[in-house]
């Protein structure tokens, strides 16, 4: 069978659990080959993760170059697995690096691109959900080796524990595309919650909270849900909440399990963003709102007390 | 500091977009169309970088004919000059071959600083920065927040967003910047501005002109293709229940239901 490559994804060497999905995926088109680049030293704390979601193989490549600059290594690491390994396919996780890499990779192999993926059949045709996932689409490379983009959360990852040979990969790093050198990394309010674009529940907040300080029920409530916290273009302009959390067609798009909608009105900006979630649930004082013609569940209510309320029925039930 | 700002013109963000029934191409003809959103806060940085180094600001574009309407509004925030690569054949270019045709025309113009923004509002793939990067052999400088432009040191620092914080990247100019929207407050055009964009130069390009070869470009050159298209099922609205006080309550019901609690 024909090898598929898949970019692990990881946080200094712990896996993200996308690189799961990635694998599962890539086992019903072909040979899954986990790429795993990192910082020497890294691999170790990845590799029982790629044996139990069933890499066959896993190419290693370990080096300070990996981590110190910003797309051109990976890419060119890639470029040379492409050429030596054929695959049918290479894979890569919607991530903002990752699909900056993925652009890259299919310009140095002349390979076509494609984005977004939410569902890939055997033949390789991609499914995307485009303008916000008002239009199904569905795509097929017709040149080089395909390089698909996967949305998170498009496939459920399923063990398949295996024993994958180790190749380590040489890493000679171009000087062109070590240009741009990585000098510090600065973290900065770590809330200890799921990534925005990786949580199976978010909770949003938007205009209807006011001020900034509200965005404490929104945490609330999302903290009980073991959710991450978002928020609406007006609340992120207002200075609210931090822009990363920004869900929209200006931000990141999400399609959780459950997205709950605090305050937020739903006009397209914001329903670009989150309208491929599984269930939508809405809070809104205005009946006339737009994520009312939207949502599976809508309550038409002040926030203000829906909410705690809310926070505290679950709490209350989980405690039950 | 010789700058280069790329823009694209893109349906209205705020319009239902649709695929052409016959190419499956963006349908650019039934609805209004603007500066994509995103490329305002490139051409204010850009601006901004002028105004602080000096320097000169060329706009550079591809699409049809009417994206001239975009140039003109980047020309009245302010850029000094505008090259609009403009044919039939390339109407359908992925991106792709949209990147290697923007690069051709770009490296004409020997910029320092490439600055493009972070996604366009049609196809948002967000790739474009990483890909002129890549087509030009420069430092990829994408996703920042902040710019800062040492001329003395000939060096580029920015602030890239991740997931957590963000991270501090430098580059020897010349180098492709790319933008996110908050990294500054783009202006609006004055009326001043208006009346003088129409006197700037603008350069319009065949692909000929570029020197681009027909078969890499447009709906010919795509590495990929569109299979089928359709609407996505319409999302009815579920249940819409005016509070009565209980509606947390009632919430958390509807949740244990749907057994999402």
């Amino acid at each position: 069978m024909a090898e598929v490559l898949v970019l692990v994804e990881h946080a200094d060497g712990e896996p993200k659990k996308v690189t799961a999905e990635l694998l599962t995926l890539a086992r019903t088109l072909g040979e899954p080959s986990a790429v795993f680049l990192g910082a020497p030293g890294t691999y170790a704390k990845a590799k029982e993760y790629l044996a139990q979601y069933g890499a066959a193989k896993v190419y290693v490549a370990e080096s300070d170059d990996i981590a110190s600059y910003i797309g051109g290594p990976v890419a060119e690491v890639l470029a040379k697995l492409v050429a030596e390994a054929s695959p049918v396919a290479v894979l890569v996780a919607a991530t903002a690096d990752s699909r900056e890499v993925a652009a890259r990779l299919a310009a140095k192999t002349e390979s076509g691109l494609i984005w977004d993926a939410t569902a890939l059949s055997t033949d390789l045709v991609a499914t995307q959900g485009i303008f916000g996932g008002s239009t199904i689409v569905t795509s097929k490379v017709i040149k080089g080796v395909p390089v698909i983009v996967v949305r998170r959360n498009s496939t459920a990852p399923e063990a398949a524990p295996s024993t994958p040979a180790e190749q380590t990969v040489d890493v000679t790093i171009s000087d062109a595309a070590k240009g741009a050198k990585i000098i510090d990394r600065v973290v900065e309010a770590k809330s200890g919650r799921p990534d925005l674009t990786e949580a199976q529940v978010v909770v949003s907040g938007g205009r209807g909270l006011g001020a900034a300080e509200h965005f404490a029920l929104v945490e609330k409530l999302a903290d009980t849900l073991g959710a991450a916290v978002g928020a609406s273009r007006a609340a992120t302009d207002a200075g609210w909440y931090p822009h990363q959390n920004q869900v929209g067609q200006t931000g990141k798009t999400v399609s959780p399990q459950l997205y709950i909608a605090v305050g937020i009105s739903g006009a397209i900006q914001h329903r670009a963003g989150m309208q491929t979630s599984k269930t939508i649930v809405a809070v809104n004082k205005d009946p006339e709102a737009p994520i009312f013609e939207f949502a599976d569940y809508g309550l038409v209510g002040d926030l203000f007390n829906v909410v705690p309320q809310l926070t505290e029925a679950i709490e209350k039930r989980k405690a039950g | 500091m010789n700058i280069v700002v790329t823009v694209k013109q893109v349906p209205d963000t705020w319009a239902e977009k649709k695929l052409d029934a016959a190419d499956k191409t963006v349908d650019r003809k039934s609805v209004d169309n603007v500066m994509n959103e995103m490329d305002e806060y490139g051409v204010e940085e850009a601006l901004k970088i002028k105004e602080a180094h000096g320097g000169e600001v060329t706009v550079v574009t591809m699409g049809p004919a009417k994206a001239v309407e975009t140039i003109r509004k980047a020309l009245s925030m302010g850029a000094d000059k505008a090259v609009h690569l403009t044919d039939d054949s390339l109407h359908g270019s992925d991106a792709l071959a949209t990147s290697a045709a923007l690069a051709k025309v770009i490296s004409t113009l020997s910029p320092d600083i490439v600055i493009t923004s972070s996604e366009a509002s049609d196809a948002r793939g967000g790739v474009i920065g990483a890909l002129l990067a890549e087509r030009l052999g420069l430092p990829q400088l994408t996703q920042a927040r902040k710019v800062t432009v040492d001329p003395g040191a000939s060096k580029v620092t920015i602030e890239r967003l991740a997931d957590n914080g963000y991270a501090l990247v430098e580059a020897s100019l010349p180098v492709v910047v790319g933008v996110v929207e908050k990294i500054n407050q783009p202006r609006y055009p004055s009326f001043k501005g208006i009346m003088a964009a129409k006197k700037k130069p603008l350069t319009t390009l065949s692909a000929a002109d570029a020197g681009l070869d027909g078969a890499t470009v447009g709906l010919a050159g795509a590495a990929s293709a569109v299979v089928t298209s359709e609407a996505a099922p319409p999302r009815s609205s579920g249940t819409v229940v005016k509070d009565e006080g209980d509606g947390g309550t009632k919430v958390a019901e509807f949740l244990a239901a749907q057994k999402l609690i």
